[in-house]
């Protein structure tokens, strides 16, 4: 008898809990339509396991004058990250959700399981001011999980060349918290405007003290910007490192002409906070069919934002051209990509293209499915 | 029932009011101001607009543009708050009513104070996610938070018809059509006269009985409605095979989401309550009808506080041909009526109390309506047109008067309506021209 319920059990009991799990789901999908149970569940607990995706903002720390580091404890569905990677963050600011990426920067081995992302006010910026200057702990924040391959190779390299400038610092503080001691043999060049714009500072400086790794700031407003020429004076092995960029547009541009001159582009890894964009082309009107909403946009402006300003649901994802989350389907008209003026016309011939919304603004007019 | 062709978009989709933000539905605009209108309809009653010139009426629609834009560039936090608010009050009270339902067989001292508090609760849970919460949202007052929880491309209501289906016999005909005969299939529905200019026939002259039908079953002929049953019935047999075949799938989804919604209210919550011993299966299945009722008479009475209580004005179909954007705010603001009240029931009928609001910008959030009805208000007083409003009690009772009305055919000279009824009577026992035909 005994023996009979130990030969089935094994099959039988995941196959029968299967069964009673998925007929509870139902009878609570029952009771809940027209709403799913979520709706119900998040009321009372929005950071629950098996939720979307949530955390809450427990602490906003200033870091520099326009830059702050926020700590968030993630829902139970939270998967941990790689130092490097990003997640998306969607907040709301006067009412409206805002999606935006930010590299992870905390301890991934901390026991108190919370995130941290830390980010720098720019001019003009709608999340990045808001999250410095105006997010509040208790704020409840929607997120993703990590992405992003800007990480360290699983055999870590002998000798490492971290080359950040600005809040390109994020990526790299959360690579040399959780992997410094891993690696023998660390430099680091960080640009920033002045002493008292180097995010993390005395971090940095404490782990040079150590002897951890050697580290030299460029102060823009006083030496000027960084030439990368002058990398053979200031890492004269920097040809023998593997190498992580991430900084503004122009420096992360010139890294690239580097190394390709070099010789050396296979030992580089970029991280781009956002697209380098060229000169924009006319613009003209994007229809989000299903939305039934007509908008008109110009030419710098990515479709993603157009429709997201006209209250259309627009998926999105890293808002640069790398994730792919936005993609969506084009009926008919043209769109130019803003990173390379290439434009790409609707096949009529099938049910409509692919277009990349978040780095392509609309060529004369576009239909949507969306 | 016929249904009103889609409108042909007056505006390419190039041209201009299209920036971010303006619902391109409502841009009906056309280049040249129309001549003078003339001082009385067709049907002899006299043009409640005749005395504004072409030029006033554009200034109405640039004055109502800007009101507008006003309250679109200070939405924010507040408002978000308040939608949230509402939702999560309504889940509160639907949750709180139906556990109290679980034990709604239980008697205290001849009572079962449960079933009535659950009752109660769940009719107001259900107003609300119509009226405030679902009308609403559906509408994409809400987009703008870009909130995908609650957005109109994703709501689905505690609602017979499917919201896809609703919206566009709300959103894109009654919005676009409102109160034009034979255009605006709200106006009486289908079944009521509840305007002379409508032609009347036999079938009206049971107005009443099909009103307090409607009333009774309104989910369920909003439903039947929202699919141009109606249509369908009678053009069957001249219907196109794809014509009939997305009839087919429409009333799919219909009965697919009648079957969820009755398996919910009236299968799986009695069944819960079965478990808790207390004989209270019975109780929450008369309380869910019960509940579905109050809210049927009640959407239902608010909606036909709307357009049809005496001094709305209804429209000829060549009258809108060529409808500038002042035009068409002029027959949004001459085609409603407000009900006045308190601040719970502005809520309770999902601010529709601010019709006249609503109409003229059914996307801006419905907590705002109140906000700007006093400076609508002004702007009528000044273009001397007539706001109207009432109480719920006069506004109820004027449209059930007319109902009883306009059930019977108008006077003629040189006839009674005796002998019209009569005459009515006999050809509809003939056959010939039948007492059904009413449009
Ligand atoms: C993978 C990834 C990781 C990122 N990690 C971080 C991070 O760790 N910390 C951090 O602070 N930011 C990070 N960013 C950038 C961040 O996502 C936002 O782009 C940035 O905060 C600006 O958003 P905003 O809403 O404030 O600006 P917006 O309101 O979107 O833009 C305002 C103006 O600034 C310009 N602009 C937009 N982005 C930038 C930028 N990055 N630099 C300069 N000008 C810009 C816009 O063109 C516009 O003119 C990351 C981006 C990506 C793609
Ligand atoms: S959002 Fe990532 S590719 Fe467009």
């Amino acid at each position: 008898m005994t023996a009979t319920l130990n030969r089935l059990a094994p099959s039988r009991r995941p196959a029968r809990l299967a069964g009673l799990l998925d007929g509870a789901r139902k009878v609570a999908e029952a009771i809940a339509t027209p709403l799913v149970p979520s709706d119900y569940l998040d009321l009372i607990d929005p950071l629950r396991a098996g939720a979307e995706l949530r955390g809450r903002i427990v602490s906003v720390a200033h870091e520099t004058a326009d830059a702050a580091t926020i700590t968030i404890r993630p829902g139970k569905g939270w998967l941990g990250h790689r130092p490097g990677q990003y997640i998306r963050i969607g907040i709301d600011i006067d009412g409206v959700r805002h999606w935006r990426a930010y590299s992870l920067t905390h301890r991934a081995d901390a026991s108190d399981g919370l995130i941290s992302i830390t980010t720098k006010a720019i001019p003009d910026g709608k999340v990045s001011n808001h999250l410095v200057r105006q997010a509040t702990p208790g704020t409840l924040v929607m997120l993703d999980q990590a992405t992003g391959d800007f990480t360290l190779p699983q055999a870590v390299p002998a000798k490492a060349l971290f080359l950040t400038a600005g809040s390109g610092i994020t990526p790299v503080i959360g690579m040399l918290r959780n992997h410094l001691g891993e690696l023998p043999d660390v430099a680091h060049v960080h640009c920033a405007p002045t002493e008292a714009d180097v995010i993390f500072r005395e971090e940095l400086r404490g782990y040079a003290a150590a002897s951890r790794l050697t580290l030299h700031e460029n102060h823009d407003d006083v030496a000027g910007i960084l030439d990368l020429a002058s990398l053979d004076d200031l890492v004269p092995d920097w040809r023998e490192r593997e190498v992580w960029v991430c900084g503004p547009t122009g420096l992360l541009d010139a890294a690239e002409a580097h190394w390709a001159e070099a010789g050396l582009a296979e030992l580089l890894h970029v991280e781009r906070f956002r697209p380098s964009i060229i000169e924009p082309g006319e613009g003209g009107s994007v229809t989000f069919e299903a939305s039934g909403v007509t908008v008109d946009a110009d030419g710098s402006t990515p479709i993603l934002d157009a429709g997201e300003a006209a209250g259309v649901l627009m998926p999105s994802g890293c808002r640069m051209g790398i994730c792919f989350g936005c993609v969506v389907t084009m009926r008919d008209g043209a769109v130019r990509d803003l990173r390379s003026g290439e434009i790409t016309v609707a096949d009529e011939s099938t049910t409509g293209t692919k277009i990349q919304t978040c780095i392509n603004a609309v060529a004369g007019r576009c239909d949507i499915e969306l | 029932m016929t249904l009103a062709p889609e409108r042909t978009r007056t505006t390419p989709t190039t041209s201009a009011p299209t920036t971010p933000g303006i619902n391109s539905r409502l841009s009906v605009t056309s280049a040249e101001p129309r001549p003078q209108r003339p001082e009385f309809k067709k049907s002899g009653r006299p043009n409640p607009a005749a005395h504004l010139s072409a030029e006033q009426i554009e200034e109405i629609g640039r004055e109502l543009d800007a009101l507008r834009q006003e309250v679109l560039d200070s939405r924010g936090a507040k408002d978000a708050a308040y939608i949230r608010k509402v939702i999560k009050t309504q889940r509160y009270i639907e949750m709180g009513s139906r556990a109290a339902l679980l034990f709604s067989g239980v008697k205290v001292k001849g009572v079962r104070p449960m079933w009535w508090l659950g009752t109660a609760g769940l009719s107001v849970a259900k107003i609300l996610e119509n009226m405030e919460i679902g009308h609403n949202v559906m509408h994409g007052q809400w987009d703008w938070m870009r909130d995908p929880k609650i957005h109109s491309t994703a709501w689905e209501w505690d609602n017979a018809s499917p919201s896809s289906q609703w919206k566009h016999s709300h959103n894109e005909i009654h919005h676009t059509f409102t109160n034009v005969l034979g255009r605006d299939n709200d106006l009486g529905y289908g079944i009521l006269r509840v305007d002379e200019d409508q032609k009347w026939t036999l079938f009206y002259l049971f107005q009443p009985i099909w009103h307090v039908a409607n009333a009774l079953l309104f989910e369920y002929s909003i439903a039947a409605y929202d699919l141009e049953l109606g249509g369908y019935l009678a053009k069957k047999n001249r219907m196109s095979d794809e014509d009939k075949a997305k009839f087919r799938a429409d009333a799919q989804e219909v009965v697919t989401k009648i079957k969820r919604q009755a398996t919910k209210d009236y299968l799986v919550h009695p069944a819960m309550a079965a478990a808790t011993f207390t004989g209270s299966t019975r109780h929450t299945l008369t309380a869910n009808i019960v509940a579905n009722l109050v809210r049927n008479v009640w959407t239902n009475t608010v909606i036909i506080c709307g357009h049809f209580p005496p001094g709305i004005e209804t429209f000829e179909k060549a009258s809108i041909e060529g409808e500038t954007r002042g035009d068409w705010y002029l027959r949004q603001m001459l085609g409603s009526g407000n009900i006045s009240g308190s601040k719970a029931m502005h809520v309770m009928t999902g601010n529709l109390s601010h019709q006249i609001e609503h109409h003229l910008f059914p996307d801006l959030p419905s907590n705002r309506y109140a906000e700007i009805a006093p400076r609508i208000r002004d702007l009528m007083d000044r273009n001397d047109l007539k706001y109207v409003s009432g109480n719920l009690a006069k506004q109820v009772g004027g449209v059930y008067w007319k109902v009883v009305e306009l059930s019977l055919p108008p006077k003629r000279e040189g006839t009674t309506r005796r002998a019209t009824i009569l005459r009515a009577a006999k050809r509809a026992v003939r056959g010939k021209g039948g007492a059904g035909r009413r449009y």
